[in-house]
Formats: structure tokens, sequence, C-alpha cells
């Protein structure tokens, strides 16, 4: 960052309307103040838009693998005229209004300030991991030098508030739900934990910028192809999507820990469990994909302000994640354990002490060549039908 | 002029009161209609609930409450041993690798035991 000159427009203009409150001769503190609360409310209205539009663009993809269009009616016509995959465009934000309107409901027998505050609790953690996103090149609110760790310890605070709504509501679905979810959380957060060391050890530094700064010479993509799926997984399973929304699990028990919320308070789980997809995918996209960084350094790609291409590769992550829900059916909780325990957690040690061999001899890309062939591999025997038959073998004997 | 620390405190708070205004916007517009005989009962698939929804749960759980404590723990002494990993050279490799090991027999042990098993 210190060779590289800082200058953005966020900056400038910054700087600009700090110079206008100055010249009339008004303290700093009073603008730093101002600063202070405007940053968060930003925040906060791109994550409700930025919400909004994503379950929107859920909604379509889903459309489109199962073959049909989605969303049509609420939002600009001429959108949908264009193009089926236009249409729709308001569908959330009617749906927000809906919910808005509703009725709050509280359970007779449920434990009431518990329950009352379990959506403040999941929300405000998710909102506190914002914090130390790097939108753009100095585009964050606060860089802290101990960011990666930071979003891991605001992020736990979400099975609090899991647990909080499930225990709280006295429904036997959603205390189910939140057991589920405080075992899954304990078990996935350490390949998390781990697949971030493994960046952090590369970077050599924990703050998001320096990690950023290290990947100019290539994205750690390329350097650490299975740390970024065992990255993938784990972070699926922390937020809680599908296919690893065993805390939800619609099917089996109804809707997890939030059966008994309604109106805004409904609302608010949804908002703080795609705000946080939202966090998994920028990190995904901020540890491996090179952040801001435009893909090569060249003329026209610099051109393009580095907000542009930290949202590209986000959007692109959330596809990917949105993809992987679509496409695998949920695990029942006993096997997703033990996935956890027994195929990630040895994995991920596995992959740490490869990771730190290979910064030593400086082969790397020769660790990522070698599980880039295993996966594809593996994918080409599924294909075949190889591992279809062994496993229908396994069953009938 | 304020720590860059100071900004998740008021994060923190900044996002409770954005949070709350919502649910203030929604208690003057949402309607309030008054209890139906079976409004206020939790949801069990329409049937009359049955007993409290506090239910006891199986002891399993608390092993793997134990396992992911070591673990946990371990991951603190492992974030400034990775951020400093380039620094420390080949020794300090080889000893966090030893401390893995002797982690992993841990889980092995764990795993042998049957409590690596949700029922």
């Amino acid at each position: 960052m210190e060779q590289d000159p800082l200058k953005t427009y966020w900056l400038k203009v910054y700087l600009w309307l700090q110079g206008l409150w100055l010249a009339k001769g008004l303290p700093l503190w009073g603008f730093e103040l101002i600063t202070m609360v405007l940053v968060p409310a930003a925040i906060f209205g791109f994550i409700s838009a930025n919400t909004m539009f994503l379950i929107w663009l859920e909604r379509k993809v889903i459309g489109r693998i199962q073959n049909r269009i989605g969303p049509m009616l609420a939002g600009p016509r001429f959108l949908g005229r264009i193009s089926p995959w236009f249409g729709g465009l308001l569908q959330t934000a009617a749906d927000a209004m809906k919910l808005l309107l509703k009725e709050d409901i509280l359970p007779a027998r449920a434990d009431k300030w518990v329950f009352y505050s379990a959506p403040v609790v999941v929300f405000v953690g998710a909102f506190m991991t914002y914090l130390v996103i790097p939108f753009g090149q100095g585009m964050i609110v606060s860089d802290l030098n101990i960011g990666v760790l930071y979003i891991l310890a605001i992020s736990s605070l979400s099975v609090i508030a899991i647990f909080m709504a499930g225990w709280s509501s006295n429904n036997k679905y959603s205390l189910l739900g939140g057991f589920r979810a405080v075992g899954q959380i304990i078990t996935y957060e350490i390949p998390l934990v781990i697949s971030i060391l493994c960046v952090a050890m590369l970077a050599g530094s924990l703050k998001l910028t320096d990690i950023i700064e290290a990947q100019r010479n290539g994205w750690f993509l390329f350097a650490l192809f299975p740390v970024f799926i065992l990255f993938l997984a784990s972070a699926v399973a922390e937020v809680n999507r599908s296919p690893f929304d065993i805390a939800e699990g619609e099917s089996e028990i109804v809707a997890g820990f939030y059966i008994e919320y309604t109106g805004m308070r409904f609302a608010m789980f949804f908002l703080a469990e795609y705000a946080s997809t939202f966090v998994a995918a920028a990190l995904a996209a901020t540890l491996f994909l090179g952040g801001w960084l435009p893909p090569v350094a060249v003329a026209p790609f610099t051109w393009v302000p580095s907000f542009f291409w930290f949202l590209l590769k986000t959007y692109l992550m959330l596809v990917a994640l949105i993809t992987i829900r679509w496409s695998w059916p949920r695990p029942r909780p006993d096997q997703f354990m033990e996935f956890g325990w027994k195929v990630l957690i040895p994995w991920s040690f596995v992959i740490l002490f490869l990771t730190g061999l290979g910064i030593y001899s400086n082969l790397l890309w020769l660790v990522s060549l070698i599980f880039l062939a295993a996966i594809l591999g593996a994918f080409v025997a599924h294909r075949s039908g190889l591992a279809a038959t062994t496993r229908v073998q396994k069953v009938t004997i | 002029m304020f720590s860059p620390y100071a900004y998740i405190a008021f994060f923190a708070v900044v996002g409770t009161a954005f949070i709350l205004g919502a649910f203030a916007m929604s208690w003057f517009l949402s309607p309030s209609r008054p209890a139906t005989l079976r409004k206020h009962d939790n949801y069990e698939c329409g049937e009359t609930p049955v007993g409290m929804g506090w239910v006891q749960y199986n002891v399993r759980y608390y092993l793997f409450a134990m396992v992911f404590l070591i673990f946990d723990v371990e991951a603190i002494f492992l974030i400034p041993w990775a951020v400093a990993f380039k620094k420390l050279g080949y020794l300090a490799f080889a000893e966090m690798a030893a401390f893995l090991l002797v982690l992993l027999i841990g889980l092995l042990y764990a795993w042998r035991k049957d409590a690596l098993k949700w029922v």
C-alpha cells in the first residue's frame, strides 16, 4: 500500500468535504462524528439493497436451473419484455413491504426477551463484519490489522443468536434447529480457521488490504487451490446455506430455528443470512481472487474503478454459491457432522502441512495442480459411472 | 482521530439502532388483531402442542464440544505462528507439525472411541 499512492475517488471526496467543513471554522471531531454515523448508514443501505437484489438473483438462477423463469410480475414490465431473465426486479421489495405490514406474534410460552433479542443479535453480528470488508482501494471502514480474525470472531456470534432463537421459541423443531446449528458451526469453524491460516501463512498478515496487496503477482486461487476448496466447503456450512442448511431443514424440521417468527423479525433472519452470505463471498473474493485488484494490471483493466472488480468477483462467488445450493441435496445431520470431523478436519491439517512445505520449497503450484487433477479425476470417474457403480454395489451388499 | 477499534463498538451500537428502528416502523405499520383460541400456540404441524418444547438432548453432544474446544484453543496458537511463518524458519514449522501431530493423535483416539458419531 505504501508504494502505491492512495489516490482514490472516495478519499478525494472525503478530503474535499473535510476542507469545506474546516473552512467554515467548525471543529474536526464534529466532521469525524458525522462520517462515523453516515458510513454505517451507507452500509446498512447497501446491505438492504444488496439483499433484495440477491434474493431476486437467486430466484432467477433457481428458475434457470429448474427450467422456469422465476418472478416476473413485480417491477418494471419493459425489462421483462426485453428478456424474461430481467423480469420481476422489484419482487423482493414487494416481499419486504409485505413482511413489514405483517403482525408480530409472540408465542404464548416463549421466553419473551430472548425471543425478541435473537433477531437483533443475528443481524448485528452480520452487520459488524462489514467493518473490515475492503470494497475497493481505500474503501474500507476500518482497516484492522487483525481483519480476518475479526471476521471469524464476529461471525461466530450468529450461532449464539440462532441458539437463542431456537431455545426461546419453546418449540421442538426450533430447538432441534438450534442444536444442529451449534453442532454445525463448531465443526466447520475448524476447517474455516485452518483455511484462513494457510492464506495468512502465504500473505504474512491478517490485514485484508495486506492480503490483497500480496496477490499483485498472482491470485492465491492458483497458489492455494486446495485451500480455496476447503474454504468454500466450510464457509457454506458457516453461513448456514444449503446444502449444509441442516439448521433450517425445511423438509424435515419445517424451518428450524425461526419457525415461530413473523413479520419484521422473520425478515431480519433473512437479511442476516444474505448479509453473511455476501460476506462469505466477499471474503472468498478477497482472500483468493485478489479482491479489488484488476485481473491483469494492463491499461484497459486498470482504468476501471477498483470497487467494480471487487463486486464482479464477489458476485461470481455468489452465483457459484447459489449454483452449489441448487445442485446438491441436503445431507443427514449425522452424515454432515461425520463429514466435518472425519473428512474435512483431517484433510485441513494435511493441507496446512502441504502449504507449509510448499511455501518453503516454492512448490505450491505443484500441490494445487495435483489437487486439481485429483478433483478432475474424481469428476470424470463419477461421470463415466465408475463411482456410481461402486456405490450401488456397497448398498446391495 | 478515533482508534480503528473504536469503530467496532460504534458499529454494534449503530447496527442495533437500525434494527430497533426497523422494528419500530413495523410496530407502527403492522396490525394487531386480538388473539383467537389457538393463535399463540407453538407450531406443531397444526396439532395442539404436546408438552413443552424444551426437551432433553443426547449427552454425546458434550463430547463434540470438548473436542472442538481443544481445536479452537489450538487455532489461537496457530494464528500468530501463521502470520510470522516466513520469518520463523524450518524449526518452528517442525515444532508446529509435532504439536499438530499430537493433536491429531488425540482426534484419532476420539475417533476410535466413537466420540465423533452424531447420534
